[in-house]
């Protein structure tokens, strides 16, 4: 057979042999005997492609595209005879340095690929770069030859989740967790049967793109302790994975073994979302080092002042242009990819408000790239989940521009359990809304728009929430002028840890309530790693700077607050085997197929007559399993009470069907093992009329 | 320690025994071996790699080579591999497709 013509050699320079490059796709890819190169820039006046041996500060050659291989505003440059396992490459780009027009090239800049699968330069988390290399975040080369076999995205109904947020390296890397390598992708397979047992069926990993821990690191002013960018959130390359989270990285094999992750994920029946940060990259502002955008396309990529400076809707330093159509592109090019050769199941988008502002920086009606989104048939089946407010105040909790396909990070939900659980007044009614999936917000979108959740990495843990009033985060060297203050956080009587046994008897009684709360609300209830052993930060409520003990999993929890992490075991599974707490629809507060109840019910300490006023501490719901899943389904009946007063308050409990009896399922003030019983083990109620509720708790029944 | 290849045809069984450093600069040797392997028609492979020190990641795709060369009716065994070389095999995935023994045991490799 005679091969293809297309493959040949047409040019040579110094030696190496090339020809036109395929303009499409972007980045680097391998070719028959070659390597296509292809990049776009729309102010640049030329570019160089630049290869080095791996890790090598000098470059093996440089080889500028010629005129006949760009087209409209791309380059495009096919490199035979390559070695391409032992390559690292970048670009040079030469154009105007007129920072008030907004272009900033720079030809002494080596830059790395925006569309790079693998940059090397921080393979191993925390080992001290050499802060004088020329090219620090270096493109490489990536063959996607990983055997999925079977594998695809798990696909489980959104209302069906339950969601555990995460750090990849915290969730292994304390002494205590007994992994092979901790800290790792690997060592989060390790503790897979760990997810199982907890029975969350989704997790949510902070960011696992790659970053530098080392931006803005910074010795502590009050220890020796290292401040360093552990939380991730900002973005070196946006389809390479963090070396520094793999095993190993060190040989390159990170894009392997975070596959292998995903892939055992799976084939437990756990989904993997990835938080992604779209708004702005570790460029930051006109101070920050090149990377790569600033020299490309600075005025394409960024949303910049008409001085030419950047905008800051993300409180870092710059703004990613979300809504030019050229970054289009590549969020969309880049989060295909990740579904596409990473199989991974969703996507929470970081301060995705800023996704929907136009190239002025000005809110858009409807953002096309948050429609795109949306419709594209490669990501039709992934979770899209937007944090919805950005640093520049636009808040969109509840307005968050949707397509039917849009989920939020509810922050009234946080808000409202937090105020309601501590006895706030005024809150059973905003709690009501909260708990039947917040139809206020969501009136057209239904209860699966609304991800709930009490704490999340951003702010308190669990623990924190019930023991300290005010944020401690004097060691992250602001002042304590960083992170929240509005926490509706309370400390049951004593700021920070305490031997006092009321009081920690009653911190514990707070977290299971917000448990049980969390999971028998509709929507889509969310963990944050950690809270179900009771892990503290020591009243730090923004632990982005620390690569500590203090921000790790600390596995001797699991032991030491063993009958907590039974609690949540059990309310997790609770919430699994009843689909009454989990509708796709709203509920509406009707009899709609004749059971003689409504699917959810409004009582108080009085059965049907709900106290609404001001000044109520006692909330209770009734939902109706014959309404589970508009009809569709079967289930208990579910009564859950609710008493955040500080005294303990009888509640009168609606009457069930006749042959039906109300059953213990959770008691928040009963010690452990008697504050939640497994399935199918739930004792009759000796007294099925009334219950008496102990101050702050909780108590769920279910009639059968 | 430099490093060295070698194959030995057994009862359908590919013998390939490695020892020393597997890197980028070796790995063709390797890969041209699990070639040679294929074209004598192998029913197996069993790769001996007790005194192989060090698998760099040019030596792991060959892995991958390998068992997309040999195709998926053929098992490929690794047979007393060292920690520093079973764990990046195990971490990035590779072990799904490969068997595992601590010595050869021609008794249940050669049964082909």
């Amino acid at each position: 057979m005679i091969s293809r013509i297309d493959t040949h050699p047409t040019h040579e320079y110094k030696g190496y042999k090339l020809r036109a490059g395929k303009l499409q796709p972007f980045g680097a890819t391998l070719v028959p005997d070659g390597v296509n190169f292809s990049v776009f820039s729309m102010h640049a006046t030329s570019c160089t492609l630049l290869l080095f041996n791996k890790g090598a500060n000098e470059p093996l050659i440089e080889i500028p595209f010629l005129d006949q291989f760009r087209i409209g505003n791309v380059y495009a440059m096919t490199v035979f005879d390559l070695p391409y396992e032992n390559i690292d490459y970048g670009f040079r780009f030469d154009g105007p340095w007129e920072p008030e027009n907004g272009h900033r090239f720079d030809n002494t800049k080596i830059l790395s690929d925006p569309y790079a699968k693998v940059i090397s330069g921080r393979d191993v988390w925390g080992r001290t770069p050499d802060w004088d290399k020329p090219y620090p975040y270096r493109s490489r080369l990536v063959i996607d030859d990983f055997d999925w076999e079977d594998d695809r995205p798990v696909e489980i109904p959104i209302e069906d989740l339950v969601i555990y947020e995460m750090h990849v390296r915290g969730f292994t890397k304390h002494e205590s967790s007994g992994v092979h390598v901790r800290g790792t992708f690997d060592g989060l397979r390790e503790k897979i049967p760990y997810l199982v047992s907890l029975g969350v069926n989704c997790v949510e990993l902070m960011p696992v793109y790659e970053f530098d821990e080392f931006e803005h690191s910074k010795r502590s002013p009050d220890s020796d302790e290292l401040l360093m960018n552990y939380w991730g959130y900002s973005t070196v390359g946006f389809f390479a994975p963090k070396a520094g989270y793999a095993a190993t990285g060190k040989f390159g094999m990170q894009v392997d073994e975070l596959k292998n992750l995903i892939k055992e994920l799976h084939a437990n029946k756990i989904e993997v979302m990835l938080d992604v940060v779209f708004n702005h990259t570790a460029e930051g502002n006109e101070r920050g080092p090149y990377i790569s955008f600033r020299g490309i396309d600075n005025k394409t990529y960024y949303i910049l002042t008409p001085e030419g400076y950047y905008y800051n809707f993300s409180g870092t330093g710059n703004t990613l242009n979300c809504n030019n159509p050229i970054v289009r592109g590549l969020v969309l090019d880049c989060l295909r990819y990740w579904a596409s050769e990473y199989h991974v199941d969703g996507f929470r988008f970081d301060l995705a408000s800023i996704l929907g502002r136009d190239q002025f920086g000005a809110p858009l009606s409807n953002p096309p790239l948050l429609e795109q989104l949306a419709y594209d048939p490669i990501l039709a089946k992934c979770k899209l989940i937007a944090e919805a407010w950005d640093a520049g105040g636009l808040y969109q909790v509840g307005s968050f521009p949707a397509y039917g396909r849009w989920a939020e990070w509810n922050g009234k939900y946080r808000d409202s359990i937090r105020r309601f659980i501590k006895g706030d007044k005024d809150l059973v009614g905003d709690m009501a809304q909260r708990i039947m999936g917040s139809p206020d917000l969501y009136a057209t979108r239904g209860p699966t728009a609304s991800i709930n959740f009490a704490c999340c990495h951003d702010g308190f843990t669990l623990m924190d929430l019930v023991s300290y009033n005010e944020k401690h985060n004097w060691n992250n060297g602001e002042n304590n002028n960083d992170g929240a203050n509005d926490n509706h956080s309370w400390n049951c009587g004593w700021e920070g840890e305490t031997d006092n046994p009321d009081i920690n008897a009653l911190r514990f009684r707070q977290i299971r309530n917000v448990a049980s709360i969390l999971m028998t609300s509709q929507g889509i209830p969310m963990i944050l790693m950690g809270d179900e052993v009771g892990h503290t930060q020591l009243g730090n409520n923004n632990m982005y700077c620390h690569d500590t003990e203090t921000n790790w999993f600390d596995w001797r929890l699991t032991e030491k607050n063993a009958d907590l992490l039974r609690f949540f075991q059990h309310i997790i599974a609770f919430r699994r085997a009843h689909p009454v707490l989990r509708n796709r629809y709203h509920l509406s507060q009707s009899d709609y197929i004749g059971s003689g109840y409504p699917d959810i019910s409004w009582h108080g300490t009085q059965a049907w007559n709900p106290d609404w006023s001001a000044n109520s501490t006692a909330l209770a719901f009734m939902l109706c399993g014959k309404h589970a899943r508009g009809g569709q389904a079967q289930d208990d009946y579910i009564y859950v009470a609710m008493n955040t007063y500080h005294d303990a308050l009888w509640f009168n409990i609606p009457q069930l069907p006749a042959g039906m009896q109300w059953h213990m399922s959770v008691n928040t003030s009963m010690p452990s093992p008697q504050d939640i019983w497994a399935l199918g083990d739930e004792p009759v109620l000796g007294e099925q009329q009334n219950i008496l509720l102990g101050n702050h708790s909780v108590v769920i029944l279910v009639g059968r | 320690m430099a490093f060295e290849s070698t194959l030995e045809m057994s009862n359908g069984v590919a013998k390939i025994t490695l020892s020393g450093e597997l890197d980028a600069g070796s790995a063709p040797q390797f890969k041209s071996t699990v070639e040679e392997a294929a074209g004598q028609g192998a029913k197996r492979i069993a790769l001996i790699v007790p005194d192989l020190e060090y698998i760099s990641s040019a030596g792991l795709r060959v892995l991958v080579f390998a068992r997309q060369k040999m195709g998926k009716g053929i098992d490929i065994y690794l047979i007393g591999a060292q920690d520093q070389i079973l764990d990046p095999i195990k971490q990035s995935g590779l072990l799904h497709s490969l068997y595992t023994a601590e010595t050869y045991d021609a008794s249940t490799i050669e049964t082909v």
